[in-house]
Order: C-alpha cells, then structure tokens, then sequence
C-alpha cells in the first residue's frame, strides 16, 4: 500500500508540475506565433493565447508514461492513446474549422484502442439495483462515450476558467470514488487529470491568460470518459458531469440539431453597459447553462463561473454518495 | 438559483430511478415461443423500452427546463 500511495504522491507532483512550468512557455510561443483570440467578454476584447491543449497533454503523458513504468497495465495504454487521439482531433479542430460532424465522428474513433486492448468489462453497475450484462450494446456504449464527454467538456469551455476548474472538481469527484468502490488502480491513473486540471486552471481563471481551446477540452474530456470506461464507473461519471450534461441538453433541446459553436447565428448572452453577462431576449439564440444562470439577472463572468463551480461540487457530492450507494443492494 | 440545484438532482434521481427499471422489470423479461426469434424479439423489446423511457426522460428534462427558465425571467 505504501508504494501505492508514494506512486500517487509522485504522479501527481508530475502531471501538476509538467502544466504549471510548460505553460507559461506555452503562452509566450503561442503570442510569438500570433495564435490568439479575442475574449469578447473583457473589456477592451484582450487577445488571448490559443490552444492549451499541448500543455495538457505533456502533463498527461508524462505522468501517465511514469505510472506506466510502474504499472504496465492495458488500462494505463487506452488511457494514454486515446487521450492523445483525441488532443489530435482537439488540434485539427483548432487550425481548421471543420463541420458539426468531424468532432463525434473523430472521436468515436479515438475510442477503438479501449475496445482492441479489451479494457472494459461489458456489465453496467447501478446503485442499489446492481449490475446488466449489455455485451453487444456496451460496445457502442464505449464508441458512444468518448465524444459525449469529450464535446460535453468543450460545450462548458465558454467562460474563463470554467472547463478547467469544472474538470478539476469532476475528475477528484471520480477519484474519490474510485477509492470508494475499491478500485485503486484506476484512482491511481486518475489523479493526473484533477492535478492537470488544477494546474491549468492557474493560467485559465479569469483574467485568462491561455484558452484550452478544442484540443485542451477534448484532451479532458476524453481522459475523463476512458477512466468512467476502464474504471467501471459509468453511472458515477455521468452523475459528476451533470452540469455539463445540462447545458449540452439544453443547447441541443433548443437548436434540434448537431452543429459547431462557431454556426451559432444569435449568441445566447450580450452584455450590459458596464460590461457584465446578460441573458439574450433573442428566441432565436439557444438556451445555454450559461443563459439559464443569466435568466434570472446580469452577473459579472467571474459570478457566473462561481455558480458553475457550486453546481460541479454539488453534482461532485451526488457522484461520491453514488459511489457509496454501488455498495448497497436493494 | 435553486432551481438549477433542483435541476440537477432530478437529473441524478432519473438516472437512479432508470437505472432501477431497467434492472428490476426490463432485464428479467423473457419472450419465447418464437423459436429462432426468441433472442431477436426479446433484445429489439428490451432495446424499444429502453428507448422509450430515453424519451420520457428527455421529455420530463425539457418540461423542467421550461418551467426554471420562464420563473427566471419572471424573477
């Protein structure tokens, strides 16, 4: 136990470290190269450095590849190429804009290494109620979950720090359950994505000083979906990414149809005189978690994030009571 | 803001309340006297009601999402 637990000390001083000091770097390339974007909810619209994602992957892969070293287990490979398949799609996504359909498409690709190295066991656990042998169904399940985490996490990147701090609270929520159902392992291989997470929200949190961008998102949120997969915590995932799953639900029950971010026509917030975050009275613009929050008055964005963050800790509570209630059977 | 909360939680009570339904009632059914079509029927059966109860799921979620954003507004 005790080499576990200096392991887990030491992967996650790794993947903290590697996007803490790589950032910064990252940041100064990234203005040198003219690669930013307007951040149309400061004053003044400040150009922000664009992607992040390159940082994000180098604190996965570095502290993944460590417990590789340790663990060489088939679990710890899917993670590993996924995820970076993933950033690869997340990257493309950022140089070239690309239709509605190239992201889930792309994604559910990345998804294949988890099925060849025949990480997953095909039974679906719920609290109180047990466990369904869904053999057939649970592969397209896998398929299935790669871009709905993935594009779930890009869809919540629209505020500074809010992908990223969101994450963090997410990914500790689902490392904490792990340990609860007993599957050390696995907590051990997810400790990476909260400290990376953490580290990035340092440079992300507002004022931004770097956007994640499509292959930061994806980066997350394909670990994130690959560790509910090889951790056979499917249910407890989907509980602390609720918010998420909210403003996808909502964006999508509005516009009826996939499509990108960018094919928005009508915005669904506008801001007030002094520059806070507005709900738009445009019924063409769908209805977002962030438009949701705003319906009720104007915030600044800082405000607006702190109640996604309540929200992510609030689902991150149900998540850990979850992992409880998967011990008790009715 | 609360309602957002509620939102939430409804959300997770589905999926428990789903989760429950699908293991306790739909997972046991068994259809037979269809001889080679038995393990067709049964699946594409278990498959529809799945799908069904996808729907009022969905269907419940929109409901409650109208109803949070109309007592926004009017807040």
């Amino acid at each position: 136990m005790l080499d576990k637990i200096i392991l887990a000390i030491l992967v996650s001083a790794i993947a903290f470290f590697s996007v803490y000091i790589t950032t910064p770097f990252l940041i100064k390339g990234l203005e040198k190269r003219n690669l930013t974007v307007k951040d149309y909810n400061r004053v003044g619209g400040a150009m922000v450095p664009r992607p992040g994602g390159p940082s994000i992957l180098v604190g996965i892969l570095t502290s993944e590849f460590t417990l590789y070293v340790f663990f060489p287990t088939a679990e710890i490979l899917a993670i590993l190429i996924t995820t970076s398949l993933a950033f690869v799609v997340g990257l493309i996504d950022d140089r070239k804009v690309l239709g509605g359909w190239f992201k889930p498409v792309a994604l559910a690709i990345s998804a294949i290494p988890i099925i060849l190295l025949g990480t997953y066991i095909p039974h679906l656990s719920f609290p109180l109620f047990g466990t369904v042998k869904i053999p057939e169904l649970y592969i397209a399940l896998v398929i299935f979950m790669i871009p709905v985490t993935g594009n779930t996490i890009n869809s919540i990147d629209v505020l500074n720090g809010v992908a990223s701090g969101f994450m963090t609270i997410a990914s500790f929520a689902l490392t904490i359950s792990l340990f609860i159902i007993h599957n050390y392992d696995i907590a051990l291989a997810s400790l990476p994505l909260g400290f990376v997470s953490l580290a990035f929200y340092k440079y992300h949190k507002f004022p931004s000083k770097i956007f994640p961008g499509d292959s930061g998102a994806l980066t997350l949120g394909a670990m994130y979906g690959v560790l509910a997969i090889v951790g056979h915590v499917e249910i407890i995932a989907a509980v602390a990414l609720l918010p998420a799953v909210i403003n996808s639900f909502l964006f999508l029950s509005s516009v009826k149809r996939i499509i990108e971010h960018r094919q928005i026509k009508s915005n669904p917030v506008t801001h007030t005189d002094d520059f806070k975050l507005m709900a738009t009275t445009n019924k063409d613009a769908p209805i977002t978690l962030v438009r949701l929050i705003l319906a009720s008055g104007p915030m600044t964005e800082k405000q607006v994030g702190l109640v996604i963050f309540r929200l992510s800790i609030f689902s991150a509570v149900l998540a850990i009571v979850t992992a409880f209630m998967m011990g008790v059977k009715i | 803001m609360k309602e957002i909360f509620l939102f939430v939680f409804v959300m997770w009570v589905l999926i428990i309340v789903g989760g429950g339904l699908l293991i306790s009632i739909i997972a046991p059914l068994t259809i037979s006297g269809y001889g080679k079509f038995d393990s067709i029927l049964d699946s594409g059966i278990k498959a529809l009601i799945a799908i069904i109860l996808v729907i009022a799921w969905i269907f419940i979620l929109s409901k409650i999402k109208n109803w949070i954003f109309h007592k926004q507004i009017k807040n």
